[in-house]
C-alpha cells in the first residue's frame, strides 16, 4: 500500500496542506503590516516618524512613550542652561528638545478608565448573559421565542443610531461622563450578543449532568455552579472576548458621552498633540499599549477560543 | 433500602399522556424491571420516582413516606442515566465522591468508601483518570459506583446497558445481577429488551403507551400474559396468537380454531362475543400427525439443539419449537398438537386474557 492511500479521503494532500499554510502565513503577514508599523512608529523620534520617504531603519527612541505619559513645556535656551543636570533618562530625553516635564499626562488615567469600563461591562454582560441564557435554555419561559427575538432585535440597528436620545437621557440622569454610565451602556449593547451566544453553548450541555447533580443531593443553584458553569467555560470565554473587544474599542459613544472624568483611551489617543500638530510617536505608543490587554486576554483564553468561536461545532 | 410505591401516578405533557394511572409496588430489596417498547413512558416513570419530574396526579411513596413533591436532592435515590452522565470535567475519583461531598461525609470515610466501591467494581486503576477517555464498560462501572457509593434508599437505572456492545452487555447483565444480590438494594431497572428483563428481574412490569399492563415474576408474565400486547412482546419468537371463535360460556374447556376443537384449561370467564384469540408459546406446540390443526411447513430455522418450524395453517402462521431430532422439510403437511395446560385465551376486543384454571394459576391483569 502506498503512503498516499493511507491518508483519509477528507484530509487534503500534502501539497494542498503546504499551499494552505502558505496562504495563511501570507494573509497573517499582510494583516500584521499596520500593526508592525504602529509598533515601529512608537519607537521613532517625531522627525523620523514623519520623514519622507518613510524610514524603515532608524535609531529607536523612547521619546514617543515619554511624551505619551508626560506633559511638557518649551523653555528658552537660557532657562534650560540654568537648570541643574537632569535626574533621569527621560528628563534628559525631553531636554534635548528644549522642554521640561511639567507633570504626568492624562493617558494613564484614560487607560485606567478603559480598563474599568471595558472589563466592568464585559463582566456584567457575561454574568447577565449566562443566567439569562441558562433560564431560556432550561426553563419554560412564557413567550420565550418572542423575548429572545426582542433581545436580539436590540442589536439590529447600530447603537449609535440612538445616540441622541441616550445623550439626552444620560444628561438628565446624571450618567454623562461617569464610569457607571459607560458600563451600563456597553453592557446594554453587549448583553443581547451574550445571551444568544451563551444560550447556544448551554443548549449543547445535556440536561442529564444537572439532573445527575440534583439526584446526587445538590440544589439547582449548586448544580449550575458545579456542573453547568465548568462545562460552559469555553462559551463564556468566547463570549467574554467578543464583549471585551466591543467595549474596549468603542469610539463613538465614548467621544460623545465622556470628557473630563470617564473618558476612555479611544477618543483620547488620536488627539495627543505635540509640536506642530499630532505627536505621531506618542499616538503610536498609546495605540500599541492600547492593543496589549486584548492580546493578553486572548492569549490567556486561547485554548477555549478555538473551540468556542466555532460555536460548539467541534465540541467533543 | 426501602419499598417504593406508586399510587395512581399520572403524567401528562400537555395533551399527551406519558404515564396513565400507574400503580406499582416495588418491594424492599427487589430487582424490579420496567419493560416496554421505546416511548412507552418508562423513563418518565423512573424520573418521577427520582423527583426529576413531578406527577400530574397520584402519589409516590418511599419507605411509606409520601415524597411526591419532594426535591430530587432530598429523596436519597441514586439514578444511573442512559448515557451515564459522568461529569466530564472531573476525574473518576471526583465523580465518585461528588454525591458524598453534598452529604458532608467526612474525608476519611469518603476515602474508605471510594476504595470499597472501586474494589467491588474493579476500577481501582481508573480512579485518577479523566472520564472522557474511558471505554463504555468502564463508564458504566463508574456510573454504578457513583450510585452505590452513597448507599441510597433505592437505585434507578435507565437502560444502563443500552450503550454497550452486545457481547459486553451480556457480561454486565450478569455482573449487575450479582452486584444486586450482594448489596440487596431496591432497584428499578428500565429496559426495552425482554431478554435482559427475563434474565435479571425479580418482578417485571410491562408497559405500553403509558399503561402498566402487567406486573409479576418473569415466569408469570411469560406463561400467563395478561394482555395480547404482553403475549406478543415477551418471548422470542413471540407467543402464537390464533383467532378463536366465540362465544364461550364460563366453564368451557375447548377453543375452536378454524373448525378444530382444541382443549384448553377450563375457563372461569366467558367470552360474550365471537372474537377470541388462542395464545400458545412455540414450545407448547408439538408436531404430530394426529394434531387437530393442520398446515404446511413453510420453513425451518435452526437454533442449536432446538429448531423453529414455521407452519402455515388456515388460521395463520404458527411457530413451533421442536427438538432438531424431528425431521421436517418445507412443503410437508403436518399436524399441530397443543399442550392444554399452557394455553391462554384472550378477548380480542378488550385485548385481555380470560381467567382460567390453569396449572400456572389464574391470569391476572
Ligand atoms: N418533557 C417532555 N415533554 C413532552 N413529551 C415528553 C417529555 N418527556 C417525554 N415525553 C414523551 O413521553 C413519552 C414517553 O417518553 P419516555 O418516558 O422517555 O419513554 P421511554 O423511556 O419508555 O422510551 C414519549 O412519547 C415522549 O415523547
Ligand atoms: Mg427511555
Amino acid at each position: 500500500m502506498s503512503a498516499a492511500s493511507t491518508r483519509s479521503v477528507l484530509e487534503p494532500s500534502p501539497w494542498g496542506q503546504r499551499f494552505a499554510a502558505l496562504l495563511v502565513i501570507l494573509y497573517a503577514l499582510i494583516t500584521m503590516i499596520p500593526l508592525v508599523w504602529i509598533g515601529l512608529t512608537g519607537l521613532k523620534t517625531p522627525p523620523d516618524a514623519i520623514a519622507y520617504p518613510p524610514k524603515v531603519v532608524f535609531d529607536p527612541s523612547l521619546e514617543g512613550y515619554v511624551n505619551l505619559f508626560t506633559a511638557r513645556s518649551r523653555q528658552t535656551p537660557e532657562y534650560m542652561a540654568s537648570l541643574p543636570p537632569p535626574t533621569s533618562w527621560y528628563d534628559e530625553l525631553v531636554r534635548k528638545r528644549n522642554m521640561v516635564i511639567t507633570g504626568p499626562s492624562r493617558f494613564a488615567e484614560r487607560y485606567m478608565n478603559s480598563i474599568i469600563i471595558g472589563f466592568g461591562s464585559t463582566f456584567l454582560a457575561v454574568f447577565l448573559g449566562t443566567i439569562a441564557a441558562y433560564g431560556f435554555s432550561r426553563f419554560k419561559v412564557p413567550l420565550k421565542d418572542d423575548l429572545l427575538f426582542f433581545i436580539l432585535s436590540t442589536r439590529m440597528m447600530p447603537p449609535i443610531a440612538v445616540a441622541v436620545p441616550i445623550f439626552l437621557m444620560y444628561r438628565a440622569l446624571g450618567l454623562s461622563d461617569t464610569h457607571l454610565g459607560m458600563i451600563i451602556l456597553y453592557t446594554m449593547v453587549n448583553v443581547s450578543l451574550a445571551v444568544w451566544l451563551l444560550k447556544g453553548f448551554i443548549d449543547e450541555i445535556p440536561m442529564e449532568y444537572e439532573e445527575a447533580a440534583l439526584v446526587d443531593g445538590y440544589s439547582r443553584m449548586q448544580a449550575f455552579w458545579k456542573v453547568v458553569l465548568p462545562q460552559a467555560k469555553t462559551g463564556i470565554a468566547a463570549t467574554a472576548i467578543f464583549c471585551l473587544i466591543f467595549a474596549w474599542n468603542e469610539y463613538a459613544f465614548a467621544l460623545l458621552l465622556t470628557s473630563g472624568n470617564a473618558q476612555t483611551a479611544p477618543p483620547f489617543i488620536p488627539i495627543i498633540i505635540g509640536e506642530g500638530g499630532l505627536d505621531w510617536p506618542a499616538v503610536a505608543a498609546g495605540t500599541t499599549l492600547f492593543l496589549l490587554p486584548i492580546v493578553f486576554f486572548t492569549v490567556l483564553l486561547r485554548q477555549h477560543l478555538l473551540r468556542g468561536i466555532t460555536f460548539g461545532a467541534v465540541r467533543k | 433500602m426501602a419499598e417504593i410505591r406508586l399510587e395512581n401516578v399520572h403524567k401528562a405533557f400537555g395533551d399527551f399522556v406519558a404515564v396513565r394511572e400507574a400503580n406499582l409496588t416495588i418491594a424492599q430489596g427487589q430487582f424490579f424491571v420496567l419493560l416496554g417498547p421505546s416511548g412507552c413512558g418508562k423513563t418518565t416513570t423512573l424520573r418521577m420516582i427520582a423527583g426529576l419530574e413531578i406527577p400530574t396526579s397520584g402519589r409516590i411513596l418511599l419507605a411509606g413516606e409520601d415524597v411526591t413533591n419532594r426535591r430530587a436532592a432530598d429523596r436519597d435515590i441514586a439514578f444511573v442515566f442512559q448515557l451515564f452522565a459522568l461529569y466530564p470535567h472531573m476525574n473518576v475519583r471526583r465523580n465518585l465522591t461528588f454525591p458524598l461531598v453534598s452529604q458532608g461525609v467526612p474525608r476519611a470515610e469518603v476515602r474508605t468508601r471510594v476504595a470499597e466501591v472501586a474494589r467491588l467494581l474493579r476500577i481501582e486503576h481508573l480512579l485518577e483518570l479523566p472520564v472522557s477517555g474511558l471505554t463504555g464498560g468502564d463508564r458504566q462501572r463508574v456510573a454504578l459506583g457513583r450510585a452505590i457509593i452513597r448507599r441510597p434508599k433505592a437505585f434507578l437505572m435507565d437502560e444502563p446497558l443500552g450503550a454497550l456492545d452486545a457481547e459486553f452487555r451480556e457480561l454486565m447483565c450478569e455482573e449487575l445481577r450479582l452486584l444486586h444480590d450482594r448489596i440487596g438494594a431496591t432497584t428499578v431497572y428500565v429496559t426495552h429488551d425482554q431478554v435482559e428483563a427475563m434474565a435479571m428481574a425479580d418482578v417485571i412490569a410491562v408497559m405500553n403507551q403509558g399503561e402498566v399492563l402487567q406486573a409479576g415474576p418473569p415466569t408469570e408474565v411469560y406463561n400467563r400474559p395478561a394482555t395480547l400486547f404482553v403475549a406478543d412482546f415477551i418471548g422470542s419468537p413471540a407467543m402464537n396468537l390464533l383467532p378463536a371463535m366465540g362465544p364461550l360460556a364460563p366453564g368451557s374447556d375447548h377453543a375452536r380454531v378454524n373448525g378444530a376443537e382444541i382443549p384448553i384449561p377450563r375457563l372461569r370467564d366467558g367470552l360474550a362475543h365471537e372474537e377470541g384469540v388462542l395464545g400458545a408459546r412455540p414450545e407448547h406446540i408439538t408436531l404430530s400427525d394426529t394434531g387437530p390443526l393442520r398446515g404446511r411447513v413453510f420453513g425451518v430455522e435452526y437454533t442449536g439443539v432446538r429448531q423453529i418450524v414455521v407452519v402455515d395453517t388456515q388460521a395463520g402462521r404458527v411457530r413451533v419449537r421442536s427438538p432438531n431430532t424431528v425431521q421436517v422439510s418445507a412443503g410437508e403437511t403436518v399436524g399441530l398438537e397443543f399442550s392444554k395446560e399452557a394455553l391462554v385465551l384472550f378477548d380480542r376486543r378488550s385485548e385481555r386474557a380470560l381467567r382460567s384454571e390453569s396449572i400456572h394459576g389464574a391470569g391476572r391483569g
